[in-house]
């Protein structure tokens, strides 16, 4: 029976959540829905972690769903690239959902709670899917299954624009899920399969062709805009910052995440490198496009007066980040790119907490909120600090151990990197003053009247928040674990073609 | 017993100081710096500890010659300092000045560049704390600029480390010479911090700002901890000299003229590390080993003034020379330490400042630079001025200002009786300090020519003091003393200066107006309209717009891949 399930266990990472959607929408006992999607969160994340260590000496696992054998058949394949998300979105599923029972309770109304947690558990089975599938198809299927369910957790959102943003998210969501299958249709008209592995081998021989040059950009583009690269990133700071806190904090550290790993999964495996950068000019167009992302999501957050658009503008620079590593193409770069998709992920749910707490007590997150919040809710604000020096890059957490390999691989490169250094210092500093702008409010300006009163957030939400900080600090310090992941997951995607 | 950092001990007791309170946080306090001199007494000689990092070698504890001394050095004037300062009930006070404390001792122990990195960053952070802790407007704003210089500092450090790091494929601190970029980088990053000219400002800014106790921490520490960097990474950098040379004679003028007798001290003290620096230029035993025996001097007699600055502060709540006044009366014990302090700073012979800046200035003789021995010279004299004779005049002395005052709490009079014990003791028994410096150099200071030459000088000076006095070539109740660099820039500059200025002000204020007035309009009045609340890049765009984007991009992208 264990074997049995043991050899399941890439199909279980996407099953276990996605059947437990409409057990938490049946199930419509008070507290019910929380505690099953909680625990097979945390069933998720161990199945993700037993995934992790079968892969981790570099093993490619394929599992074929159904029993039909690939191409023809659905393939899970899970390699190093891909257990290493799957691992980071699982566990940061379980914290979100650790601090979601209190946060989703005094944000919504108790009868709709279960539509809710169903809702979480089909993005989450979405964004585990596309990470496990070998299947091109199956992206698709999965990237609409994560965008349907978190249209709706973010119409979830007590502010009425919620709303207006989730039909701006619908509107591009969709336009960019469609993109990836126009692309996907134009390369299955010329080589006739949809499983990526297949497709690597045969997309050689039709190359040099109009619909294929066509099917990349549109790939591109699609991913770009679920990756919110500037300047398709509108549909990003309303999104997160209307949405329910816990949705902001899941869907902050994950979303984007994912879809950066489908452009790396398109773009390395499938089409290859050598295509990618060597006859397309895609080099320098992530790297122009990185920049400016950089640049610009850190100019609107310094101005930003709601604390959520702040860390969401802050997200669209830190991703220029990511995609910046990426371009540099080399595997230290592409390292460093996905270190500091693991990094920004623990860093962003750690501050995105700590506002839930925030939002928890004053029902806002506007700059105001915080004017003496450091003596008012003291715990939540050192967390927020920790997170901020972060973003920052101070030593002793992940954002200087990402920075320091983003810096390290473009000193390997000529003018591009000399670019790229100047760029990430005028980031940090502009996310000093981003961060600053807060910290000062907290900490200097004394709280108002009406607003002295207001306590400490329950522990129920400071103890997620805390082990994010923890994280923030712990993976600062002993890089061993996340570095040689990334690394290795860098290798197997040079290495892949 | 190894198995501790130095710096750890300190990082610990910041942590129970958050807790503790009262008694058992003071006698806490009071422990520290005694077992942690200890442990390093046991360590002793050399050690280095290695660790890896990042998949570094790191060397995260040095312990050698050099090190060591300013380690020893280190913890004492944290004894001296923490007794200072047992009086002050504020948490924030106590936990950032251990913190400071913990991270400079880190500084001069970090093996490379990296670790020293992280140290100076913490030391930026937590003295930092120090000046807010002061709480006051003046005192924000000064913090702040006090941390972004130093972060900036920090930054071109690590800037530099990347650099070394590509060039040698090491991240190791040990001699750098300015031959690299990575070279300048750490050079700039080291010289911010030892407030060479024109980066000097963030010093005498912050230090009159922080609280009473705060200014006796931070002159123990950051200055000196750049001083040892300069030591272990440039030694024998003639450029050094020079700016050394500059560093000792510019800031006399500004003394002068200042008020703040805190600020007089903030120059005083850019004008000691000047000598610190030639040292290090020269470069040669005897002048490396006059340059650490003056940093360990400078800290225990600048240390000494500002406790007894910080004293009156503390009693008075008042730091303007023409504000105080007349304190000798009912300070008298305040008044005597302050003035051993002053001797030892104006290097009376048996007093401490004399056997190590005789050092520095006999290597700048014997290695032919002549000009710049002049300039010592001159600075010896101006010291003498400004921290030797102003000091103590302005606030114990001079006019009566019949402030009410009594004297400081019994642990400032510890402390500060401490302080000059050892002035006095390192001054009598040299031989004591000389054994402990790093490089095997046999010198003596107490031969006649080094005693006559210095006490010429002081002689010289306080002839043209009095002499000046009989004159009554200044007004009596005019509280100055240096009267003739007083009377030169009250005299002869305001008809020369003020002239030049008059034509120049006007313009100089119309082009930074101009140049402000532009950047406010077009750079920050274009980023809000683009990046601000409701700009271009941040509000909400229609959807259509959107749209309309992603298909401009898609256009874009299928021409590039086509051509």
């Amino acid at each position: 029976m264990m074997n049995l399930l043991l050899d399941d266990l890439p199909a279980l990472q996407v099953m276990l959540p996605l059947l437990c959607a409409p057990l938490c929408f049946i199930l419509r006992i008070k507290g019910l829905p929380w505690l099953i999607a909680f625990v097979t969160s945390i069933l998720t994340f161990a199945v993700s972690f037993m995934l992790f260590n079968q892969v981790a000496d570099g093993d490619i696992l394929s599992y074929a769903m159904g029993g039909w054998a690939p191409p023809w058949g659905i393939e899970y394949r899970v390699d190093r690239l891909n257990s290493f998300f799957m691992l980071l979105i699982s566990g940061i599923g379980v914290v979100a959902l650790l601090f979601a029972r209190k946060s989703v309770d005094s944000e919504i109304i108790a009868c709709k709670q279960s539509i809710f947690y169903s809702a979480f558990m089909l993005c989450l089975a979405g964004l585990l899917g596309i990470l496990i599938t070998g299947d091109a198809f199956n992206v698709f299927v999965f990237l609409e299954i994560s965008a349907l369910s978190s249209y709706v957790l973010i119409s979830f959102g007590q502010d009425r624009r919620a709303l207006t943003a989730t039909f701006q998210y619908l509107i591009m969501g969709t336009i960019g899920a469609t993109m990836i299958l126009i692309g996907l249709g134009f390369m299955y008209m010329m080589t006739g399969t949809l499983n990526m592995a297949d497709l690597a081998t045969r997309l050689p021989e039709v190359m040099n062709t109009n619909t294929i040059r066509t099917a990349f950009a549109f790939i591109v583009i699609g991913a770009s805009i679920k990756l919110a690269l500037f300047p398709l990133h509108i549909w990003l700071p309303n999104a997160y910052s209307y949405a329910p806190s816990v949705v902001t904090v899941f869907l902050a550290a994950t979303s984007t995440k994912v879809a950066l790993y489908v452009l790396l999964r398109f773009v390395f495996t499938v089409f290859g490198a050598e295509f990618a950068f060597g006859e397309m000019p895609l080099q320098h167009i992530l790297m122009f496009m990185a920049v400016l992302a950089v640049l610009t999501g850190s100019l609107c957050a310094v101005f930003q007066t709601n604390i959520k658009h702040v860390l969401a503008y802050s997200s669209i620079g830190q991703i220029g980040y990511m995609v910046i590593g990426v371009a540099l193409l080399t595997t230290t770069g592409l390292a460093a790119g996905i270190l500091h998709v693991f990094n920004h992920a623990i860093m962003k749910a750690c501050l995105f907490l700590a506002i839930g707490c925030v939002y928890y007590r004053h029902g806002s997150a506007r700059i105001e909120d915080f004017k003496g919040i450091g003596k008012t809710m003291p715990w939540t604000m050192a967390a927020f600090v920790i997170g901020g020096l972060g973003l920052i890059g101070m030593p002793l957490t992940v954002g200087f151990i990402s920075k320091w390999y983003l810096v390290i691989a473009a000193m390997e490169q000529g003018a591009i990197g000399a670019v790229t250094i100047s760029i990430i210092l005028i980031g940090s500093l502009l996310a000093v003053a981003y961060v600053w702008r807060i910290v000062e409010v907290a900490y200097f300006n004394e709280p108002t009247k009406e607003k002295a009163k207001i306590k400490e957030a329950p522990l129920a939400l400071l103890i997620p928040t805390w082990i994010m900080a923890l994280a923030t600090i712990y993976f600062g310090i002993k890089t061993d674990f996340s570095v040689i992941a990334a690394t290795n997951a860098a290798t197997t995607l040079m290495g892949a073609k | 017993m190894i198995d501790i950092h130095p710096s750890l001990l300190f990082f610990f007791a910041a942590v129970l100081a958050c807790v503790l309170r009262g008694h058992v946080r003071s006698a806490m306090m009071l422990a520290v710096p005694v077992f942690g001199a200890l442990n390093l007494w046991q360590i002793g000689g050399s050690l280095t500890l290695t660790t890896s990092f990042l998949g570094y070698t790191l060397e995260p504890l040095r312990i050698d010659d050099l090190s060591i001394l300013f380690g020893y050095l280190f913890h004492l004037a944290a004894f001296i300092a923490i007794i200072f300062s047992l009086h002050v009930k504020d948490t924030v006070q106590h936990v950032s000045a251990l913190t400071y404390i913990g991270s400079a001792i880190g500084a001069v122990f970090a093996g490379d560049l990296l670790t020293l990195f992280i140290f100076w960053e913490i030391m930026a952070v937590s003295s930092a704390f120090l000046i807010w802790a002061r709480r006051s407007d003046r005192s924000y704003h000064s913090a702040m600029r006090y941390l972004i210089i130093h972060v900036l500092s920090g930054v071109l450090l690590l800037a530099g480390a990347l650099f070394i790091f590509r060039d040698t494929g090491s991240l190791a601190f040990n001699e750098i010479g300015l031959g690299t970029t990575g070279g300048w980088l750490v050079f700039i990053a080291f010289g911010i911090k030892a407030a060479f000219p024109f980066f000097h400002n963030w010093l005498t800014d912050a230090y009159p700002e922080s609280t009473p106790t705060g200014a006796v921490f931070l002159s123990a520490f950051t200055t000196k901890a750049a001083v040892y960097a300069l030591a272990r990474g440039y030694a024998g950098t003639e450029i050094l000299i020079y700016i050394g040379a500059a560093m000792t004679c510019f800031p006399i003028f500004y003394a002068v003229i200042e008020n703040d007798l805190r600020r007089v001290l903030a120059y005083s003290m850019i004008n000691q590390i000047g000598f610190m620096v030639v040292g290090i230029g020269i470069g040669t035993a005897l002048a490396v080993n006059g340059a650490v025996a003056h940093a360990f001097n400078d800290v225990i007699f600048k240390g000494l003034l500002f406790m007894a600055m910080g004293a009156v502060l503390h009693v008075t709540g008042r730091m303007n020379g023409s504000d105080l006044g007349g304190l000798y009366k009912k300070m008298p014990i305040t008044t005597i330490l302050c003035i051993v302090g002053a001797a030892s700073i104006s290097a009376f012979p048996l007093f401490s400042g004399f056997v190590s800046k005789s050092m520095v200035m006999s290597a700048a003789l014997k290695e032919g630079y002549d000009w710049v021995w002049i300039c010592l010279l001159f600075a010896s004299a101006g010291v003498f001025h400004h921290a030797g004779i102003k000091i103590p005049y302005f606030a114990f002395f001079a006019h009566d200002a019949n402030i009410k005052a009594k004297e400081p709490p019994f642990n400032m009079l510890v402390a500060m009786g401490i302080a000059a014990v050892l002035c006095v003791a390192i001054g009598c028994y040299p031989h004591v300090l000389y054994n402990m410096l790093p490089n095997e150099y046999e010198y003596t200071a107490y031969d006649t020519t080094h005693v006559l030459a210095q006490l010429q000088i002081l002689f010289f000076s306080a002839m043209a003091f009095v002499w000046l006095n009989l004159k009554g070539l200044y007004p009596p109740e005019l509280p100055s003393i240096n009267i003739d660099i007083e009377w030169f820039y009250r005299r002869v500059i305001p008809c020369s200066v003020r002239c030049g200025l008059a034509m120049a002000v006007p313009a100089y204020k119309a082009t930074t107006g101009f140049i402000t007035g532009l950047f406010r309009k077009v750079v920050i009045g274009n980023l809000l309209r683009h990046h601000g609340e409701h700009g271009v890049l941040s509000r909400a765009w229609p959807i259509g717009s959107m749209v309309l984007w992603v298909a401009v991009l898609l256009c874009l992208y299928i021409i590039l891949y086509h051509v």
